[in-house]
């Protein structure tokens, strides 16, 4: 691997000061849910590191990912990663264009092959040969096949590389689909952090704990980095006390939600949904949603564009026509189950009756 | 089921159903009804509460009832399965119901007998056949889903590392994409099991005065008594 400059020299340069450096080290080892004693050696890995390459590629989506990335919250943390790693290619970003950008894809590849991260956010579309994603005059999917062929592993940033999301909606017409479904791709190890977009300070983290330790965070089932998505939005919601006493919004004007009740009524799926934002926030930690009173839609969580209502807690029954919820298809079921009884009990009855004057007549 | 059937006669008794089967009928009623209600409550809650919240609990009070009758069923069911090979023949007939052509016969008749086609419903010792496969199909399988499905869900709050979370959300959520669907579907197999309860006790009671053996009294004593005797 061609010799590149630490991350410490990098920041150096910048006129970043130690004192600054090494407190970001903390801030790092503490949003990692490290202790403090991690500090020194996240400092020392990044001083001695060599930047880690990253091509990061766009495909259908809407850059929301990287809006959100260049606003994490520490105003340090940012710069921090941008010098962290050595973010080759991104053509959102890149000051370099057409031809120039193109080729250096290939020069990354060849200088740190098998040694580069790959990013991707967004997916590609395989429908009409996936003429709907076209970069550099070819179909996206070919790049990130490339690529990905050359990488050591893949972070699928936000709902659309991980799952899908709005591009995927049913009937996805351009067949948009997630990283790990792409045909042809590779076998190298995916990191899902899905949100749509994902927590500014969840992909940095992410990043910084690769740096820092070689190695990709441990996931969960669904590949997600467990120590941003192993809880709830509702696990640590600060209206849960509302939700355990009962007490509700009933609709998003009355009394109780000026009063900052519990959204569960109004279709809060902060119980189903798997992300940190009740406790990270957003924006530099200013708010959520649910703090700015409006109920988590899921957006972090696979089929979300797709089950119905944003103000329903649960999916959406399509079978029957129209859009129905659990209770009215159970319901009218019951209806008609105990209509039937009924109609059967009166039947037995006159059963019983008319045998009994049978008996009476023998 | 009817091997013996013949032989029954007007007010003969055979011990059917042995005391476990008996106090785990009830018990798991009971924590059904229970389930139920308060499952409805936890998917439409009550209407809101003013005051304090540190005044109420009425959600942890309904969700706890849920999670202990959740593990009554539970318990409940994994002890009567072990005593499907502990009892007597009859007790078999929840968990392993016969297709033999005989029993698929005796459940034709019986649709026949509650379409008011036959004159007279067969005499049975144990569960009439038809009997056998609604219990099975929606009561045994409608059971274990609930208890797959809401252990899954119990497990997302008691978090991961707890046996709950590892033994059933770890792969029930990710089969069914996300925890959203397994909420709905738990909530449909709720309506399910109202099914089977709805059915169950009308025809438990229908039985009781239309067959000719005792019903709700054998769930009760354990004793079937036969009301005539013509095979
Ligand atoms: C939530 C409510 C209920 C559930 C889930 C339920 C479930 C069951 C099950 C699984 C069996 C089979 C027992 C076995 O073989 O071990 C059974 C039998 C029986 N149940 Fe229930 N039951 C319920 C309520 C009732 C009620 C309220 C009555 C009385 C009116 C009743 C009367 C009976 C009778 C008479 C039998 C025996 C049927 C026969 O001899 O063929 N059940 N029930
Ligand atoms: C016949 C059996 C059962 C019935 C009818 C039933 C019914 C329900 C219903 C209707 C809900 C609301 C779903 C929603 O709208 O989100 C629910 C939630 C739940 N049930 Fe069950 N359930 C049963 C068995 C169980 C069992 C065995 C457990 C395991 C302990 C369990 C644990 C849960 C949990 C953890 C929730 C979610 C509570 C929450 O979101 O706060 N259930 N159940
Ligand atoms: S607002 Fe949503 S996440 Fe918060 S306690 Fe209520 S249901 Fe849970
Ligand atoms: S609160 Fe829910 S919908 Fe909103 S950003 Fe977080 S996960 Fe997405």
């Amino acid at each position: 691997m061609a010799k590149i400059e630490t991350f410490y020299e990098v920041m150096r340069k910048q006129g970043i000061t130690r004192r600054s450096f090494l407190k970001y080290c903390s801030l790092t080892a503490a949003s990692l849910g490290l202790s403090p004693a991690f500090a020194p050696k996240i400092a020392h890995a990044m001083e001695t590191k060599p930047r880690l390459p990253v091509l990061w590629l766009h495909g259908l989506e809407c850059t929301c990912c990287s809006e959100s990335f260049i606003r994490s919250a520490h105003p340090l943390a940012k710069d921090v990663i941008l010098s962290m790693i050595s973010l080759d290619y991104d053509d959102l970003i890149m000051a370099a264009a057409g031809e120039r950008a193109e080729a250096i894809i290939d020069e990354t590849i060849e200088k740190y092959d098998g040694e580069f991260l790959l990013a991707i956010e967004g997916n590609a579309p395989l429908n009409q040969d996936g003429m709907s994603m076209i970069v550099a005059g070819k179909p996206f999917s070919e790049q990130l096949n490339h690529v990905a062929k050359h990488c050591k592993a893949i972070i699928s940033w936000g709902s659309c590389a991980s799952w899908g999301c709005v591009q995927a909606a049913a009937p996805n017409p351009t067949r948009a689909v997630p990283t790990h479904k792409h045909p042809g791709l590779p076998n190298k190890p995916i990191i899902k952090v899905p949100g749509c977009p994902p927590i500014a300070e969840v992909m940095t983290a992410v990043i910084a704990y690769m740096v820092t330790f070689d190695r990709i965070p441990s996931l969960d089932r669904q590949g997600r980095p467990k120590m941003f998505y192993s809880q709830r939005i509702h696990d640590k919601c600060y209206r849960r006390p509302h939700f355990d006493a009962g007490q509700f919004v009933e609709e998003f004007d009355d009394e109780y939600a000026r009063k900052g009740y519990c959204l569960y009524k109004v279709g809060c799926k902060g119980p189903t949904t798997y992300n940190a934002c009740s406790t990270i926030r957003w924006n530099e930690g200013t708010s959520f949603p649910i703090q700015a009173g409006h109920g988590c839609i899921g957006c972090s969580e696979d089929g979300f564009w797709d089950k119905g209502s944003f103000y329903d807690r649960l999916s959406g029954i399509h079978q029957f026509g129209i859009e129905e919820n659990a209770d009215q298809v159970g319901g009218t079921a019951a209806a008609i189950v105990g209509g039937a009884v009924a109609i059967h009990a009166a039947a037995s009855a006159i059963k019983i009756a008319t045998s009994k004057t049978d008996q009476g007549d023998k | 089921m009817s091997e013996s059937v013949d032989l029954k006669q007007h007010g003969d008794s055979v011990y059917v159903y042995e005391a476990p089967v008996r106090i785990w009928h009830w018990i798991n009623a009971l924590a059904i009804l229970v389930l139920c209600i308060t499952g409805y409550f936890i998917g439409s809650p009550l209407p809101t509460l003013s005051g304090e919240a540190s005044d109420h609990y009425v959600m942890g009070y309904i969700r706890f009832a849920h999670f202990a009758a959740g593990y009554i069923l539970a318990v409940g069911i994994l002890g009567r399965l072990y005593w499907a090979f502990a009892g007597n023949e009859h007790a078999k007939e929840l968990f392993f119901p016969s297709f033999s052509k005989k029993a698929l016969l005796g459940a034709w008749h019986e649709i026949l007998w509650y379409s008011f086609l036959v004159k007279e419903p067969k005499k049975c010792v144990g569960h009439n056949p038809l009997a056998t496969y609604a219990m099975f199909f929606m009561f045994v399988l409608g059971a274990f889903f609930m208890i797959v499905t809401g252990f899954a869900l119990y497990g997302e709050g008691t978090g991961m590392g707890s046996w709950q979370f590892e033994l059933f959300s770890a792969w029930v959520i990710p089969l069914f994409g996300q925890s959203q669907d397994v909420h709905t579907f738990h909530h449909l197999g709720m309506w399910l099991i109202i099914f089977f309860v709805m059915a169950h006790v009308y025809v438990a009671i229908r039985e009781d005065f239309m067959s000719r053996q005792s019903m709700v009294s054998t769930m009760i004593s354990g004793w079937r008594m036969f009301k005539d005797n013509r095979p």
